[in-house]
This record gives C-alpha cells, structure tokens and sequence, in this order.
C-alpha cells in the first residue's frame, strides 16, 4: 500500500473516532441537571412528543470505553494503515507459532514411525488411531469413512490395487497423487464395436455373454485395449490399467456402465497430498491404508 | 381510495400505495419464510432435495434470503416509510405516479427474483445474487424512491424533520451507494456478469455491502419505523431526543466500517481486519442508543403489555434487538470469531435479528397500521394477534437456541485434537450431531411461518367490510 492510501486511511479513521467522540460529548448535559425530566423538546409528529432526558449514565460510559478500546487496539495491533502495531502482531506469524508449537509437541512421536518401516508399524495400535483419523479428514470424503470407496471411487480394504498396494506404491500415490487415462473409443469403435468389446468382457467374467459379438470384441481387444490391460486384460499397476477379469468394477459393472465407459473413457484423479501433509504424517497414512489391504 | 376517504382521519394522504404494500409484506412473508423452512428441512433430511436441480438447497436459499430481506422486509419499509412520512410531514407524497411506479416496480424486481434464482442465474455475490438487468432495475426503482421520500420531506409542513425520517433516510442513500457500488459488473450475456472487482477486493467490497445491507436496510430503516411505531402504539412521548441524535449519527458513521469482520484470518490485510473489528466494538453503544429509547419510551406505560400484543411485538422486538446488537461486537472479536465463523452460530445471530428484531417489529408495526389503512377500528381478532406474538416468539427462540448450540459445538469439535495431535473428529462427524439441531431449527421456523398464516387470516378478516371486528377478551376492562 502507497504511503498515500496509508496516509488517508490513518485520516479517515481518525476523523471518524473523532467526529464520534465530539458528538457524544456534545451532547451530554451537565451533571448538576436531573437524571429524568418530563419536559419535552416542544415538537409534536402526529402526535408525537420528544422528551430530552439525558444520555443514559452506563450507556455514555460504554460508549467512551470501546472508544478508547479501539484507539489502544489500532495502536497496538496493526490497524492504521502501514503503521505495523506496537505489538508487531501479524496474523501470519500467529499461524505459524501455533503450527511449530504443535510440530514441537508431536514431531518427535511421529518422526519415531517414520524411521521404521511401513510393515513393521501397519499393526501398531497407535498408527492405526492416527491414521485412522488423518484418513477421517483427508480421505473419507471421496473414498468413505469405512475405506470402501463408491461410485469412482476404489474400495481400498480389498486386495484390487489399481496401481499397486505395497508400501512403495501406496506412498507414491498419496505424494505424487494419481491421474488416470482411459481412452475414449467411441468414435473408434462405433457403437457395434463397443457393444461386442462389452460382450467380450462379459465373458471374461464368466458373466451371459453374446458368443458371436463377444468373437468381434476380442478383437476389438487384441488391437487396443491389451497395450495397457495386457493380453489375458489382468491389468497393468504401472500404469494403473485395472484388472478385467475380477468382477470389481470401478465405475459400475452392468453393461452400459461398462459400454459407457468404452465410449466416453475415465479420468479418475487421486490428488497429490506432497504439498498438503509431511512426510510423517504421509507415511502413518500409508501404514493405515496398507493395513486395510491385509 | 375515494371511497374510503371519509373513514380516515386525514385524507390528503396517499394511502393506496401503502396499503398495496402493506398487504404485499404479509403476502411475501409467508412464502419467503415457506422457502426457509422448506430449505431448514433439506439440511435435516437432504433427500428433501428430491435430485431437482431448482428445487435444491443451492438454489432455494437465495431465494429465502431475497424474499425475506427484499420482499418481506423491503415491501414493509416501503409502507411504513410511505406512511411515516406523511404522517410526520403533513405532506400527501410528492408524486402519486412515482410511487405507484416503486410499487410495480419492485414487484417486478421480486418476481424477477423468483423466477431467475430457481433457474439458477446468479451473480454468486451474496445478498446480491440477482443478475446485472435486475440490478438496474433496481437502481431505477430506488431512485425513485428516494425522490418520492425526499421530496415529501421537502414540501413538508412540520419545521424540523421527526428522527425516524432520519433513519428512513439514511437508508436510502446507503443502500442506493451499497446497491450500485457492489453491483458493478461487466455483462456477457443477458443473463451473465462478471464482477469488476477481482479476489480480495471483491470479497471486501462484497462484505462492505453485504454488512451495511444488515446495518443500512435491517437496522437503520428498521428504527425508522421503531421511532414512530413505539411511541404511537405507546401514546408516550420518545424517551430522549438527544440520544437519538448521538445514536443516529454514531451508527451511521461507523456502521459502515464493520464489514471487514465477515473476513477475519482471511486473505484480507491485518490492518482491515482490525479496523473491521475495533468499529464493530464501537457500534455497541450506538446500536443499544436506539434500544434504550425504544424501551423507555415506554416507561410509564408499561402496565399496557398486559393487554397489548402490538406493543409486546414491539418490546420484545426491541430485545431481540439489543441482545443481537450485542452479540454481533462480541463475534466480530478475532477469537471469538476464530470459534463462530463459518459455524451456526451465525446463521443463528443472523435470525435473532432476522426473525426477532425485523419480522417482529414489522408485524407490530402492521398490526397498527392495517386497521388505520382500511378505515377499522382495530384488527379483527386481538386474540389472534396474541396467539401470534407467541408463536413468532417461540419459534425465534427454538431457531436462535438450537444455532447456538450447533454453532458452538460445531466450532468446539473442529478445534478439538488428541494428544497424538491428529484432529479429534471428522467434519462429517460434525455434520451428524447438529442433526438434532437442525431439526430443531426447522420446528421453530415452522411455527414462525405458521404465525404468519394466522397473521393473514387476521388482516384478511379485518378487510372485509361486511365483517365487524369481534370483542376481545384481552380488551382491558376493570377487574
């Protein structure tokens, strides 16, 4: 802020309490006079008269206390424009004494969990608790309170892992976050060839399945679906390619939910947590969700 | 209006549009208030949203908050304003035209408003959700406004302008300044804008008006009509005339300056902030100024609340008022606000204000003035005036408390944390226990809406000429 805008803002409040205060005296009658009087200022608005008792006492002295309140307070704290407040006050540094005052009193406890490894703390009763609470606040909200995940969102207490679940790779997620990349193949396939690829997948599933249209869907399968799903479509975790054979279907497993997803591809994003969480509280996190796997 | 003239008492008057007013403020009382209990019930019970689009909570609480503010409250300061004055003028309204124009018009602003929020056209600011040519309109009408008000006051018969004139006054102006400034925006489309202020200073310019539209329209043109209501209904004279000069100028003065506090620990610089804070302390004393004189006007006449339910609205009003007052000083305190915002608490301040002071001073205020508007003697049930003054109390009550009580514990659980130093609970957990008190919250604003109902029967009784007004117990008669 320019020294000019600090300088009129420094006026204008000044002016103002000043104007108050002016007012407020101005108006006070002396003290000899009576509390209460039953004269009135002579005026009559249909029929309405104003007495002209004085200002009330306790009301007159609030009033002048919060006014010298907020003088102290503007000269204490910053307030008047540039001038920064006797107190050196910042908002900012507030934060981040009550930030090291907490990373000071529970540092060091986790700091102890992350020099051991993620399988040997995944048991321990007191990770579990913390993670499970981080996991309350920074997780449940896409992936549920129970971990079981919803509607694009992975169950994360079964053995499926989209992009892998030993420690290694779960960390990776929670830093690095996740973006997913399933194709849309609907103006590559047309509708027939994405109703006979859905066909295929049926019977990969071992679900009712078309025999002729599901012949055509190999195919379909063979040219561009096995670079990330692999030949036999068991997946790829390096490239987060679920598996197709395991009846677990991330966006829905009826057949227009699967011949949607053909169609219109899937751009499932995990966030990264790098710029959110330490790296301790990442890996107790990490130890949490890896136990939910077992 | 000719027809009606010989039954009052002063018939240069214009009293057609007040009347039209008049009845418009019952008539978009009760649907604002329908709309905010139907939203109070989604918050309970979201499946209430039904997966419609114009009927979901998004959609519907601008909707409230413009139909209650703008529709409610904004039709009643338009009829007691228009009255008040005539009333202390001694002057018809300057232009018969003009005023019918701000009555159309602003129908049309509020039809406007029903029909584009529940499509889902909004400016996204809030209290000033509506779209850039609803705006204008706006501004038109309220032009027109301050030139039918100002220009009776000019031509007025009486020497010195009556305190509640003041206040009407200082209302306009401000929220003319208010309206226009924080509307600004570029249009795209006929229905699309965008602000023309950007990031923090839109958000302060936002919290500038969205404050003094509390300050301005809630407060200052509601003690206008406190200034004449009071001691009319009383038949006392105004407690002090000093004091209403003090409050009045203190309180215009420095209301303005509160808005900062709306962005406590935010991205708006320290010094705002605390300025935002040290005036919001100040406005104490002049918001209880105009408390003190409302309540000892009635001093000496305060055998009259046992048989006066207008004046027991007005009362009680008038302490929903000062304990409003106080807390909103006390929440614009930095720690205090660092446990309220974003909690309950202020949407449970916001109705003691809301409900107690504005809706309740405005019904007492109708409850005097409809009778005198269709030449009766009195409205046609006292006792259901009674019965009103009950329901609208109880139901202020529920709705305040049960905020209260989420907002606080909402506040307590976010900030509570284990000696692991992870947060004790979740915000979803938060979510779950204020569901009694959401439901809570829904009761009170049903039987708040529901005395509403009782109201319009009331005023609909009374304007029926073939009607006689019945006897009242509550009548005082020697005992």
């Amino acid at each position: 802020m320019s020294s000019f805008w600090s300088g009129w803002i420094i006026l204008l409040t000044a002016v103002s309490l000043i104007l108050i205060t002016w007012i407020l005296f101005a108006n006070r009658k002396r003290e000899r006079e009576p509390d209460s009087t039953e004269k009135t200022t002579g005026h009559s608005y249909d029929g309405i008269e104003e007495y002209d008792n004085p200002l009330p006492a306790w009301w007159f002295y609030m009033f002048v206390i919060t006014i010298v309140f907020g003088v102290v307070y503007l000269l204490a704290y910053p307030g008047l424009g540039n001038l920064p407040g006797l107190l050196g006050w910042t908002q900012i540094e507030q934060y981040q004494q009550r930030v090291d005052k907490a990373e000071e009193r529970f540092r060091a406890e986790r700091d102890r969990y992350l020099a051991m490894p993620v399988e040997e703390i995944a048991d321990d009763t007191a990770v579990r608790k913390m993670g499970m609470r981080m996991f309350g606040n920074e997780c449940a909200q896409c992936h549920g309170a129970d971990a079981m995940g919803s509607y694009g969102f992975p169950n994360l207490t079964d053995d499926d892992w989209l992009y892998g679940g030993d420690p290694a790779s779960i960390k990776a997620t929670l830093v690095n976050g996740r973006q997913a990349a399933m194709p849309a193949w609907g103006s590559i396939l047309g509708e027939d060839g994405i109703s006979a690829t859905t066909e295929y997948l049926m019977q990969l599933n071992g679900r009712d399945y078309d025999a002729q249209q599901a012949e055509a869907g190999a195919a379909h399968f063979a040219t561009y679906c096995v670079a990330c799903h692999n030949a036999d479509a068991s997946g790829n975790q390096a490239l987060g390619a679920p598996n197709l054979t395991n009846g677990i279907w991330l966006y829905g497993g009826t057949r227009e939910q699967i011949a949607h997803t053909l169609r219109a591809g899937r751009h499932g994003k995990m966030p990264a947590f790098a710029d959110t969480l330490t790296e301790d509280k990442i890996h107790i996190l990490t130890a949490y969700v890896y136990g939910l796997g077992r | 209006m000719s027809e009606l003239n010989t039954a009052l008492e002063h018939p240069t008057y214009n009293y057609k549009v007040v009347r039209q007013f008049a009845i418009m403020t019952v008539v978009w009382g009760i649907v604002g208030m329908l709309v905010g209990v139907i939203i109070a019930a989604q918050l309970a019970w979201p499946i209430l949203n039904f997966d419609l689009p114009w009927f979901h909570f998004g959609r519907l609480r601008p909707l409230h908050t413009n139909a209650v503010i703008f529709a409610f409250g904004g039709s009643a300061l338009f009829a007691t304003s228009y009255y008040i004055v005539q009333r202390t003028c001694q002057a018809r309204l300057v232009s018969d035209g003009l005023a019918a124009f701000t009555f159309w018009g602003w129908q049309l602003v509020i039809v406007a408003a029903a029909i584009t929020l529940p499509m889902g056209l909004t400016s996204s600011k809030e209290y000033a959700e509506l779209e850039w040519p609803i705006d204008i309109l706006i501004a038109v009408v309220w032009v027109a406004y301050a030139v039918v008000f100002f220009g009776t006051i000019m031509k007025r018969r009486t020497e010195h302008i009556y305190v509640a004139n003041w206040f009407l006054g200082g209302f306009i102006i401000t929220v003319a300044v208010l309206h226009i400034i924080n509307s600004m925006a570029i249009p795209v489309t006929l229905t699309k804008s965008y602000s023309i202020y950007s990031g923090t200073v839109d958000a302060m310019v936002q919290w500038w008006y969205g404050h003094n539209a509390v300050g301005f329209f809630l407060t200052a043109g509601f003690l206008g009509m406190m200034y004449y209501f009071v001691p009319k209904q009383a038949e006392r004279p105004v407690y002090s005339y000093r004091l209403s000069i003090v409050h009045f100028w203190a309180l215009v003065a420095v209301y303005i300056w509160a808005g900062p506090h709306h962005l406590h620990y935010t991205a708006l610089p320290d010094w705002a902030q605390s300025l935002g804070m040290v005036m919001s302390l100040i406005l104490l004393a002049p918001s209880w100024g105009g408390m003190i004189n409302g309540m000892m006007t009635l001093s000496g006449a305060w055998d009259k609340l046992r048989t006066d339910p207008i004046l027991r609205f007005l009362v009680v009003s008038l302490s929903f008022y000062g304990m409003s007052t106080f807390e909103g000083p006390m929440m614009s305190i930095k720690t205090v606000n660092a446990l309220s915002h974003y909690t309950d608490w202020t949407i449970g301040h916001v109705h003691s204000g809301a409900l107690g002071w504005v809706a309740m001073i405005s019904i007492g205020s109708l409850y005097h003035l409809i009778p005198i508007l269709f030449g009766k003697e009195r409205m046609y049930s006292i006792d259901l005036i009674n019965v009103h003054f009950w329901m609208s109390t109880i139901g202020t009550v529920l709705y305040v408390a049960s905020m209260w009580v989420n907002g606080i514990m909402q506040g307590l659980m976010w900030r509570a944390y284990n000696q692991d130093g992870t947060l004790t609970y979740t915000f979803a957990e938060s979510v779950a226990a204020s569901h009694p008190g959401y439901v809570v919250r829904m009761i009170g604003g049903t039987i708040f809406f529901a005395g509403m109902l009782v109201m319009a029967y009331n005023v609909y009784m009374t304007t029926r000429r073939d009607v006689a007004a019945q006897p009242s117990v509550a009548d005082p008669s020697p005992a």
